[in-house]
């Protein structure tokens, strides 16, 4: 019965999250595709929490602690590059402090002719 | 076997739990911001603090041990990670993200493959503790109950998968591997569904109580075959979509595994990224006009060539088309633009609109230019006299030899009923018509934009190479009223 419930439980948790991922991403402009994928990407490197986990079993032997090794760095390579690279890309979306080389004065552009 | 953990740790179990919870909702709060123009670089950040507070609430976990290993692991990635992430250039990004996208379904399969083994083992004739994780959870003899078992060989399958597919996907947009597709030609859907097969019965075998870690290795060999084989036969062009649908399967197996431990923070985030994941492939293939299942099968169909492709040669590739709230978006985000007109602008009588969109432009602290193409239009100076007209500044509009070295430091080319004055056939493809024809260089600038009716060839009735070029991007519509648009939009953001 308990276990029955953690199932359950789990189960239900499983199905608001998908619809959470169904709502939150409903309309994204088509520049911003690749970064929204890195960063959904790098959200995933949270199986790094599972590598975490197993690690603290007791009772591994040589090759499963050689393996979680493996699959903790996998996943933290996942996280940190993942949000390294994304925040990269949207860096280029920021709007740059433009060096004017030239100053090309806009008669009817107040801004611009600062 | 881990020591009853019970009412002892309770408090910090709870502990944990509320951690986690707060790392949930920064995930979300973090992908609603990248779903934006304006909070993307806000939600990435905020989405990474919330991966640091699940990271630390799970090493809080009393049951945690092996703090040399899990030092190491974390170290080895960092080292990896970083300097990977920081030295790899704009232009080979998605393929540092099917990397990365790699690395974790690799992950998956390994966490898969570990607890196989532990419970293999213990098979039978243990008490379940399901990782400590929580303490109301160790009851009953007799081994995991099914499903965790069934999970775990999901995720395996799936992690697999994603692993090897990613690294295909690496190779062919690093071009260590061919970007033309690869294929067993008809036998391919034959294959890859036989290889299917052959991972799920091994699956079930193991659910069912198979104790061999051999068939349990073969299974991930098979899933890691058909990974290869569902991602050799894809164009380099679809590459993209893949990567994304891909993306969405690690996310699917990280839920799996959170349903094997017992572990909600990967439940969730695992899970929102397998939904957001597939919606955002979908958006990716719509955008590209391409279908997802047309894709997948593009080794089988031969997809992937563009219909109508004829005159300038063979070139491999599609048509992107944007909107103007996207074009809106990458010119205001830019710091240099270059508008291209054509005869286009001059038909539709575009001038004005295209000066308020300078404007508003300018505004933004955008640098704006005009190349003007010696027979641009239908007449020498047809240009110059229109943008007069609308009192485009003269020192704006450069002449084609004075514009052409600037292409490489402009950030978006806005192409407006210019056609085959800026065809790089001109340049590259020596059987063309025009080939040796001085052309505005637009194709070296960062990324392109081309406003036009229809994809009708233009005046020479040639194809033109720059629309099939991966950084250009189509609105197709009049000139005039898709300028207003793009104007409209900007002046919302």
């Amino acid at each position: 019965m308990i276990l029955a419930s953690v199932l359950t439980t789990n189960l239900a948790i499983l199905v608001l999250a998908g619809f959470i991922g169904f709502v939150v991403i409903s309309k994204v402009p088509n520049t911003l595709h690749t970064p929204l994928m890195s960063g959904t990407n790098a959200i995933h490197g949270i199986v790094l929490l599972g590598g975490l986990l197993l690690l603290g079993l007791p009772g591994l032997d040589g090759l499963s602690k050689g393996l979680l090794v493996i699959a903790v760095a996998f996943g933290t390579i996942n996280i940190v590059g993942g949000f390294l690279v994304t925040d990269r890309m949207l860096e280029m979306f920021k709007s740059k402090p433009k060096p004017s080389p030239k100053a090309e004065v806009e008669p009817e552009d107040e801004e611009a002719s600062k | 076997m881990n020591p009853p953990l019970a009412t002892t740790f309770l408090q910090s179990e709870s502990f944990i739990y509320v951690l986690y919870i707060v790392a949930f909702g920064l995930f979300i709060q973090g992908l609603r911001g990248l779903s934006g123009p304006t909070g993307a670089v806000r939600g990435n950040r905020t989405a990474a603090v919330g991966m640091a507070i699940a990271v630390v609430a799970t090493l809080l976990n009393p049951g945690e041990g092996n703090w040399g290993l899990i030092a190491l692991g974390l170290a080895l990635g960092t080292a990896v990670g970083v300097p990977a992430a920081r030295n790899v250039k704009m232009t080979a990004m998605p393929q540092m993200v099917a990397l990365f996208n790699g690395v974790g379904g690799g992950a998956v399969a390994l966490i898969s493959w570990v607890e196989f083994r532990h419970y293999g083992s213990t098979y039978g004739s243990h008490t379940i503790h399901l990782f400590g994780e929580t303490g109301s959870v160790a009851i009953t003899a007799g081994g995991p109950p099914t499903y965790v078992a069934i999970f775990s060989v999901f995720a395996a399958i799936v992690g697999s998968i994603s692993f090897w597919g990613s690294n295909i996907a690496f190779g062919k947009l690093q071009e260590v591997i061919p970007g033309r597709p690869i294929s067993f030609g008809s036998a391919q859907q034959g294959v890859n569904a036989v290889l299917l097969i052959l991972a799920l019965a091994a699956g079930i075998d193991l659910v069912a109580g198979a104790h061999s870690e051999l068939l349990f290795i073969g299974m991930l060999i098979v899933a890691a075959l058909l990974g290869n084989a569902v991602v050799l036969p894809i164009g380099g062009a679809d590459m993209p979509v893949v990567i994304s649908m891909l993306n969405a399967f690690t996310g699917l197996s990280a839920a799996a595994t959170g349903m094997a431990l017992n572990n909600p923070a990967l439940i969730v985030a695992g899970m929102i990224v397998g939904a957001s994941g597939t919606i955002l492939t979908n958006l990716m293939a719509t955008a590209m006009n391409r279908s997802i299942p047309a894709i997948v099968a593009g080794g089988f169909g031969g997809g992937g060539a563009v219909e109508g492709a004829s005159g300038a040669g063979e070139h491999a590739g599609t048509v992107r088309s944007t909107t103007a709230a996207d074009a809106a978006i990458q010119l205001a985000y830019a710091s240099r633009v270059v508008v291209v007109p054509g005869y286009g602008m001059a038909v539709a009588q575009a001038q004005h609109a295209v000066r308020e969109l300078a404007s508003e432009l300018e505004q933004r602290g955008v640098d704006v230019k005009y190349a003007i193409h010696p027979v641009a239009g239908r007449m020498p100076g047809h240009m110059n006299v229109l943008l007069a007209e609308a009192d485009v500044p003269y020192d704006q509009l450069k002449e084609m030899d004075d514009i052409n070295p600037e292409f490489q430091r402009t950030d978006v080319s806005l192409v407006i009923g210019a056609n085959d004055v800026t065809n790089p056939a001109a340049h590259n493809t020596p059987s063309s018509p025009i080939y040796g024809m001085p052309i505005l260089e637009v194709d070296d600038s960062r990324s392109i934009i081309v406003i036009k009716r229809s994809m009708n060839p233009g005046f020479a009735g040639i194809e033109n190479e720059l629309y099939f070029d991966p950084k250009t991007s189509m609105l197709f519509g009049d000139a005039k009223s898709a300028v207003s648009e793009i104007t409209a939009e900007l002046a919302q953001l």
